[in-house]
């Protein structure tokens, strides 16, 4: 395959590990994110973990898979953004820490207070990535402070606190509140009762949330500076970040839905995807809330890759050196190998993976918790 | 230039992390086999306790595989963080394994462990024993995809540089994949986690023994255990001798600083049991030598020679001589200069390219480093041989009284005797330290003993690192500390109190503590 093409489905490749990692892990963190909103007692809140305790351990794979594959077929992404966010990343590591410890050990002990302390820290573990994560794709619309020296080595001249400007809270809130929406919708499937009412009553509510800070996102961008390749280079060539010219104009996000119309069904999809969660969550039809919920995690994610597109981490100091699809990839082997491994176990994955929901499916209740206290997280 | 300070700290926490992280992996890797094990014992006999020994056995394996999740994210996100241009630099070759990892590994793994621990009532009994030896292989998978990556470091094959790029790119998959340093390396380190596990299972039946405490249910441990661990522990004596074998072979600087090997002795070299290394004389004192072992260790002929350390610096101080002409010839063609003669005078000497950036560590620009910066240069590409020479022998040291061990467990086990050896077991529970500290060691030889490269003999450890400040590197590794205590402190507490309950923690009602007579135990563990 030649080298342009494969720049092209790297691109199209690392988007669906994100999507996938949203629409799996997502909800698992949006259950973590609502666990102490939604359920009231103890039992309840074994429920809630318990809906997602077979699997928020495989979902978080697909978290740490599209980090690798960034390091194997971004690897300038990987050393840009992973240093020069430097805290952001060590905020999500940290947060992440107490996922596989609170699901694991809050429920070995029968300590209240050990039990609430570990709550929190499920709580923490599926809010703030999400929040971070949001924080992190709105800043890419703003730019980032980075420059990189002909060795290619990357400087940071930013800190943490810029990162939390008012366009990246924006996309800090509509992340965090999209995950809990997708939680929610997961809840009313595997949840019943009084419980899964309060997961109808959230999902509605978030999601005419998510409807209303998703606009405002894009009314903003519209205003915002985009950024434009002025002279590309050789893009079916092995470059660097070095090799081309950025100019920065008004509105230039929204260019590419001018250019490629077929990209404008990212936010449509959103938006349909958020209104079928709305209504479904409304008629109780729970299964169907959830299909709207992961078209819209999928629709609002896109619709940023897309607007970005052909960027990906623009830099605000030297706009020449904002990093590209075309410019930060591995050689043509390496994505050419890597693209087959992916082919081959993306499939098998995904299969055993639906396997184990199917065996693990049904609604779970207090009483089945308090029958199986030793034995359930 | 580069703060020292910076890169020493980096190194440090890349350290700390790594360390901590293999507190929790060779346990993992050990205990998934005994419990696929002890499983298809169950499915096989048919009998309850060996049901409830996968139980049992699988809540301590839950409680440690918990924080090996947790410490392996930090792995991986740290060579972006703080390894940043080493992620650039080889990201190429280095993230391809580290993906697949992710893609072959992981996710069998991660996926499955969700239905080992929920699974046992809807799963058919072969159903669950296939998702428990999943769960085995991924986590032996994954151990292969992270060595082969690491390997990759100790013996960088199938790889050139890129000028146009400013990296190492891969050419050869298969010589990346098959290179015989990760070979060796993995059989050497899951088998050391192997002989994890069967210490654990080994010390804590013991400690039921010596308590006299469900005593079928330790017996029956105690005995898949110790077989088990008498053929791991075979293994990874016999497979490190493979690794010397192989670094002798390919990583002569390694070698000679575990064996304080100052002078290319006449072969067949001697070996050097004990002494006290001397970096700055380059001696050994007290050296205490048996004579041609190492050389049949390290080339397995006893005509061959083994390097000593001092030759092996004198080749370092050309190949950095040539080096600062290729850095020389880099800038140029960096500049412009895309001429043939130039292009080709460059690939020439691009070998030695690595050794030219050692001298960054003293001068911007390696093309005009003085003599004095090289004499430095060459003075630091060897590892400090005295901590080489300590781990090593300590880590020697501890698989031999673990084989004597895990013998006599055996021996005890098969003649049906195991419970009245009370020397034995107590020894075995005084032991249970011991693989961690042998694993803790083994790293510390593997990687103390590649600087001063992250990639041997083509990327310094110094240029490696990201640019950020020390204050960051304060503030992030005093948050790695204080964090990783707490959780260690709570893993520890869980861990004993479950271990001191025993298969009592299932809720059964056929243990020890359920029995009306003993039902003295303070406030339940679930």
């Amino acid at each position: 395959m030649d080298y342009e093409l494969l720049k092209l489905i790297w691109w199209v490749l690392i988007g669906v590990l994100l999507v996938g990692f949203a629409v799996t892990d997502g909800f698992d963190m949006g259950v973590g994110a609502l666990l102490r909103l939604l359920a009231k007692t103890d039992s309840e809140r074994r429920v809630l973990l318990n809906t997602v305790g077979p699997h928020w351990d495989g979902n978080q794979v697909w978290l740490i898979t599209a980090a690798g594959a960034i390091f194997a077929a971004w690897p300038v992404v990987y050393s840009v953004a992973f240093s020069g966010l430097y805290w952001a990343f060590l905020l999500v590591l940290f947060a992440m820490f107490f996922r596989p410890v609170g699901f694991e050990y809050r429920s070995k002990m029968t300590d209240p207070r050990w039990r609430s302390a570990w709550d929190w820290g499920l709580t923490i573990g599926g809010a703030v990535p999400a929040l971070v994560f949001g924080v992190a794709f709105g800043n890419m619309f703003l730019g980032v402070p980075f420059s990189l020296d002909e060795f290619m080595r990357s400087a940071y001249s930013g800190s943490f606190w810029q990162l939390l400007n008012p366009f990246g809270l924006l996309c800090g809130v509509i992340s965090l509140l999209m995950l809990s929406m997708h939680g929610a919708a997961y809840l009313q499937m595997r949840t019943a009762g009084e419980l899964r009412q309060r997961a109808r009553r959230a999902g509605f509510l978030l999601a005419v949330a998510v409807a209303v800070c998703f606009a405002l996102a894009g009314i903003w961008v519209s205003y915002l500076p985009g950024y434009v390749i002025q002279s590309a280079g050789d893009v079916g060539a092995a470059m660097t970040p070095l090799m081309k010219t950025v100019s920065l104009r008004d509105g230039g996000w929204l260019a590419n839905y001018q250019t490629f119309t077929w990209m404008i069904a990212a936010p449509v999809i959103g938006f349909a995807g958020l209104l079928l969660v709305a209504v479904a969550s409304l008629l109780n039809r729970s299964a169907l809330a959830f299909v709207g919920s992961s078209f819209a995690v999928a629709g609002v994610i896109c619709t940023a890759g897309f607007s970005l597109f052909p960027f990906l981490l623009p830099s605000s100091l030297i706009p020449d050196q904002s990093l590209t699809i075309w410019d930060v990839t591995s050689s043509a082997l390496t994505l050419n190998i890597m693209f087959w491994v992916a082919m081959i176990f993306v499939p098998i994955i995904l299969s055993y993976t639906l396997w184990g929901y199917y065996k693990m499916w049904g609604r779970l209740t207090t009483d089945f918790i308090e029958d199986n206290q030793y034995s359930t997280y | 230039m580069i703060s020292e300070h910076l890169v020493d700290m980096s190194r440090l926490q890349f350290a700390i992390t790594a360390f901590y992280h293999f507190l929790f992996v060779p346990l993992t890797l050990g205990l998934s086999f005994i419990l696929a094990i002890m499983e298809s014992v169950y499915v096989m006999t048919g009998k309850q306790v060996y049901q409830d020994m996968v139980k049992f056995w699988g809540k301590l394996f839950g409680i440690n595989f918990a924080l090996g999740v947790t410490t392996g994210l930090t792995m991986e996100f740290q060579f972006g963080t703080n390894w940043a241009y080493y992620s650039h630099y080889v990201g190429d070759i280095f993230g391809a394994p580290l993906a697949i990892e992710g893609l072959m590994a992981f996710f069998l793994e991660s996926t499955f462990i969700g239905l080992f621990f929920f699974g046992w009532d809807r799963l058919s009994r072969i159903q669950h024993l296939m998702v428990t030896w999943l769960v085995a292989i991924g986590s032996n998978m994954s151990a292969l995809w992270i060595l082969i990556a690491n390997g990759w470091m100790q013996n960088p094959v199938g790889a050139e540089f890129n000028f146009d790029t400013m990296r190492m790119e891969m050419m050869s998959f298969t010589e990346v994949i098959f290179n015989p340093v990760a070979q060796v390396k993995f059989v050497h380190t899951v088998s050391a986690g192997y002989v994890t596990g069967a210490m654990f299972v080994l010390a804590i039946s013991a400690y039921f023994m010596l308590k006299k405490r469900d005593l079928p249910f330790a017996r029956r441990s105690f005995a898949i255990a110790s077989s088990f661990g008498l053929a791991s522990i075979l293994s990874v004596i016999v497979l490190g001798d493979e690794s010397g074998y192989e670094i002798g072979d390919v990583q002569k600087v390694k070698l000679a600083a575990i064996e304080a090997e100052w002078e290319t002795q006449e072969a067949p070299a001697a070996f050097t049991l004990i002494g006290l290394p001397d970096q700055e004389a380059m001696e050994t004192d007290y050296a205490v030598r048996i004579p041609a072992v190492l050389g049949l260790i390290a080339t397995r002929s006893v005509s061959e020679e083994v390097k000593g350390l001092k030759d092996l610096m004198a080749e370092h101080e050309k190949r950095i001589r040539n080096g600062m002409l290729a850095y020389a010839l880099l800038t140029q063609i960096k500049a412009g200069d895309r001429s043939e003669d130039t292009i080709a005078a460059f690939r020439e000497k691009v070998d030695d390219l690595g050794f030219g950036l050692l001298l960054k560590k003293y001068t911007d620009n390696p093309a005009n480093a003085t003599e004095e910066q090289i004499a430095q240069a060459t003075k630091n590409s060897i590892p400090r041989v005295a901590p080489m020479f300590f781990t090593f022998r300590i880590m020697v040291g501890l698989g031999f009284l673990m084989l004597i061990l895990i013998g006599l467990s055996f021996y005890y086990s098969a003649k049906g005797t195991a419970e009245r050896q009370k020397y034995l077991l107590r020894a075995l529970i005084i032991a249970l330290p011991a693989p961690w500290i042998a694993c803790e060691m083994g790293w510390f030889v593997a990687e103390f003993g590649r600087q001063p490269w992250s990639i041997g003999e083509i990327l310094p450890t110094h240029l490696s690192v990201s640019t950020r400040s020390v204050e960051d590197l304060y503030m992030s590794l005093a948050a790695f500390i204080g964090f990783y205590s707490l959780l260690l402190v709570v893993e520890m507490y869980l861990m004993i109190r479950f271990a001191r309950l025993g298969p009592s923690a299932l809720h059964t009602g056929r243990y020890h503590w359920e029995q009306p007579e003993n039902q003295t135990q303070p406030a339940q563990a679930h």
